[in-house]
């Protein structure tokens, strides 16, 4: 399990576009660091992330090792009706995690 | 061999060691993102302008730098930005990170953090509903590297 936290704000009004931030904990290693006794420490990145609005996918990103360690994303969602915002995300080690925020609409 | 002679010999080996590792570890120099933005785009034409970029002029740690990317658009069903590629073309993997938006998004506005190994220009590539491409680029001066550690420097 990945940890992570998302945060979004605490009401919004109808038709507005309002920011969803998230942070995963990840190291993002690059697979071209060497450890001390000079031996490649191997790649490890998180890659895909998703967030759903009302069931429905709203935005999505494919990462790389330009990244930093800790991902951290902000983007926008246009408000539509309350309900459960999820974010997931998953790295090349098949390891996944998820965070859900409610989001009420007025 | 005097003993004095010995060291000589040793130290002057082992500096040239050093500088032969050097030169070997320094920054790589910037790849061309033709070939990356032709995959994406297919070969069509790519505009100028229209990306924002807002990014520290200086960078202290290219570890991690702030960016945050506005591209222009009415974001409406009929005409959006779909998706945003971030290319770094001094990192050694230049393809940064994709992100994919659409109407429901209301802004095309996206802030993360990036790793940069050395001074470069970032180019961001912006792909619009209806197949049409933008293209913004801004110059960013890093002065300590990601991806090295500071023996290489």
């Amino acid at each position: 399990m990945l940890l992570g936290r998302l945060q979004v704000p605490p009401s919004v009004r109808k038709g507005e576009a309002f920011e969803i931030r998230v942070l995963v904990q990840h190291p993002m290693e690059t697979g071209f660091r060497r450890d001390m006794d000079g031996s490649s420490i191997p790649m490890h990145i998180l890659n895909r992330l998703s967030c759903l609005y009302g069931g429905r996918e709203v935005f999505s990103a494919e990462l790389g090792s330009g990244m930093s360690a800790n991902p951290y994303m902000a983007f926008y969602v246009k408000a539509d009706a309350s309900g459960e915002i999820v974010a997931e995300w998953s790295d090349d080690h098949g390891e996944k995690g998820r965070a859900t925020a409610t989001l009420s609409v007025t | 061999m005097k003993r004095r002679q010995f060291i000589r010999a040793g130290a002057a080996a082992a500096a040239g060691a050093a500088l032969g590792v050097r030169a070997q570890g320094g920054l790589a120099p910037s790849q061309d993102l033709r070939p990356f933005i032709e995959k994406i785009t297919g070969g069509r034409a790519v505009e100028r302008g229209g990306v924002d970029i807002e990014i520290p002029a200086i960078a202290e740690n290219g570890n991690s730098v702030p960016t945050r990317i506005r591209v222009a658009s009415p974001m409406t069903a009929e005409d959006h930005v779909s998706a945003v590629y971030v290319f770094a073309p001094r990192n050694p993997r230049p393809h940064v990170a994709t992100f994919h938006l659409g109407p429901q998004s209301g802004r095309a506005e996206i802030a993360t953090r990036i790793r940069l190994a050395g001074t470069q220009k970032l180019a961001v590539l912006a792909e619009f509903s209806g197949g049409r491409y933008r293209l913004g680029e801004v110059e960013v001066l890093v002065t300590s590297a990601a991806c090295l550690d500071e023996s290489s420097l």
